[in-house]
């Protein structure tokens, strides 16, 4: 387990280090979510009201969740490449686990979506998101979104070494992950939708991340069924969600990535 | 002697693919092993096994003293492997690629940092250490790959193809420090595509086809099993041609042939150097002055195809179509 520790310290130190050598992804990982912020902000801001705080304050933590989202393709395009190039074959064949491997990729991801979370909170700041809770409690609203990021990552790294394609690698999650994005409480209200359809998207594991950042952040909820169970616990939905997601997921990201090859 | 690698009949399949049919190999320590096919052969199948890359469907395989199914933390502390691709982080430097595989091998990292200059030194890419490897050519990312699989200085090494696709000064250059790792007793295990590679490398080849090893030998056992020696002679005078042939042909079962432009004969030989003896005093009785007399024996290439049958046609054919090539 040290090992694991040890040998990961290693990996997440190599994958800073392209973080900071690949201009292209981090313009990727923060000009893009910050366009996002933008158009959402503004676009749909002009549109759609919100009681208590309005629209920015309300679709921030929505667009937060989805640029975290986002690592399912960086991390699982990653874990292609890393094949493709040999050095997945160079790591199986030294002295090292699985789970370091990934467990460097993950955390160096994550770290990467942290800095994109800066970028979209600047933005946000900007056009008039304010959160309204003390500085711990905010801090906690970030740890959520990254230890999502972080879950995320491991779906995607599971994902790239299962097709061994970058093509397929990311477009396969947008199966999941559209339905996934539209049926929960993202970018829109859920108190327009017909009962049975909000009850779906209140349980929406995205939801519950995103409704717990509100919660933390003290912005508007507009949940349309405030005594269900996901309006009134929506950190310890996500973190009971992070926790069976990730116990899905890692275990077989590891299993696959001793026998993985790209195609 | 001590055995380094041995296998014993591995199998494996891919789906309807049999990549490999039973493969057995046995190197002992200290010695080259050269592997030796075709693409598809079913050369880097085998490596994988060997290096705990991959699980074969059956058999066993042992790599210094360990078994590679279940003993792989042991195998993979004793084994550096180069595969086909240069396996190097291309955003990262040629010295911090080397301090990172150090350091996943167990080193500290200044222990692992001085290892990497060592190692930068030797393969003459200490210029080039504080530079993106993506910048390197590709015979320097061959150089700095061979170098990450020597940080642990292992005792045995897998070597995949490690010059496919280099050119001939860059392939000299890596044939070097591969003998290098010969002379400190190192056992290796090299594939490659290149008869001339194996022969010049390795102790004993293995040619393998369609998953099985359908040879073994030293280079110098596979020539004789495959053609035989031959003698060649060429007289100064070509009307003396027919003198010459009449003396080839007390030498063996085989009726001597002469080549294409009529001015040199050929015979398959089975006495050595006394056929030589007898052949060279018959003519000088007869006084035929020689241009050309010389024994050979086929070159691997003609080897590696009798033996794979990718060219229908025998040895001795093929022989003299390399002595065309060349004339």
């Amino acid at each position: 387990m040290t090992d694991v520790l040890a040998h990961g310290a290693i990996c997440v130190e190599r994958h800073l280090k392209h973080l900071m050598r690949k201009p292209d992804k981090l313009v990727e990982a923060t000009v893009v979510p910050m366009i996002f912020v933008l158009l959402f902000g503004l676009l749909f801001g002009s549109v759609i009201d919100v009681p208590n705080g309005g629209y920015h304050e309300y679709i921030m933590a929505g667009i937060f969740a989805m640029g975290v989202m986002t690592a399912v393709q960086g991390t699982a395009v990653g874990a292609v490449e890393d094949m493709r190039n040999g050095i997945t074959d160079r790591f199986r064949s030294l002295p090292m686990s699985s789970a370091a491997v990934l467990l460097g990729r993950t955390v160096g991801d994550t770290v990467m979506r942290a800095v994109s979370c800066l970028a979209m909170a600047a933005v946000g700041l900007a056009i008039g998101w304010r959160t309204h809770t003390g500085v711990l409690s905010v801090l906690a609203g970030f740890g959520l979104l990254l230890l999502f990021g972080f879950v995320m990552a491991w779906l995607g790294a599971w994902v790239g070494l299962a097709t061994g394609s970058a093509e397929t690698a990311s477009s396969v999650p947008n199966v999941l992950l559209m339905p996934m994005m539209f049926l929960s409480n993202a970018y829109i209200p859920l108190t327009g939708l017909p009962h049975w359809l909000a009850v779906i998207a209140e349980w929406n594991p995205l939801s519950a991340v995103i409704g717990g950042c509100r919660d933390l952040w003290g912005n508007p909820q507009a949940a349309p069924n405030a005594d269900a169970f996901p309006a009134q616990h929506p950190v310890l939905l996500s973190l009971v969600w992070m926790v069976l997601l990730f116990a899905l997921v890692a275990p077989l990201a590891v299993r696959k990535y001793r026998t993985a090859v790209a195609r | 002697m001590e055995t380094a690698i041995r296998a014993v009949g591995l199998r494996k399949r891919y789906g309807d693919h049999e990549a490999l049919r039973g493969v057995d190999l046995t190197v002992p320590a200290g010695t080259v092993l050269g592997v030796l096919g075709p693409n598809g052969a079913g050369k880097t199948t085998t490596v994988r096994i060997l290096a705990t890359l991959l699980d074969a469907d059956e058999g066993t395989a042992e790599v210094a003293g360990y078994d590679v199914r279940t003993q792989r933390r042991d195998v993979q502390r004793s084994i550096g492997l180069t595969g086909q691709y240069a396996a190097v982080d291309e955003l990262l430097t040629g010295r911090e690629n080397l301090q990172m595989v150090g350091r996943l091998q167990g080193l500290g990292r200044a222990a692992a940092g001085r290892r990497a200059d060592d190692l930068l030194e030797r393969f003459e890419l200490t210029e080039a250490a504080g530079r993106r490897t993506g910048t390197y050519s590709g015979g320097m990312r061959r150089r700095l790959d061979l170098a990450a699989s020597l940080v642990a200085d292992p005792k045995v090494l897998f070597l995949d193809e490690p010059t496919t696709g280099l050119d001939p000064a860059s392939r000299l250059v890596l044939w070097a420090m591969i003998r290098e790792q010969v002379a400190a007793g190192v056992t290796i295990l090299l594939t490659t595509q290149y008869l001339e590679e194996a022969d010049q490398l390795a102790d004993r080849i293995v040619v393998v086809d369609t998953g099985q090893v359908i040879a073994e030998g030293t280079s110098d056992e596979l020539k004789q099993k495959v053609g035989g020696e031959r003698l060649d002679v060429r007289p100064v005078d070509p009307d003396h041609l027919p003198a010459v042939l009449a003396a080839l042909a007390g030498l063996s079962g085989e009726a001597p042939t002469s080549s294409e432009d009529g001015r040199a004969a050929s015979v398959r030989i089975t006495g050595g150097t006394d056929d030589l003896a007898v052949v060279a005093a018959e003519l000088a009785r007869q006084g035929v002055a020689l241009a050309d007399f010389a024994l050979r024996r086929p070159s691997l290439d003609e080897v590696f195809l009798t033996l794979t049958g990718q060219v229908g046609r025998p040895a001795d054919e093929g022989a003299d179509h390399k002595e065309r090539s060349l004339a």
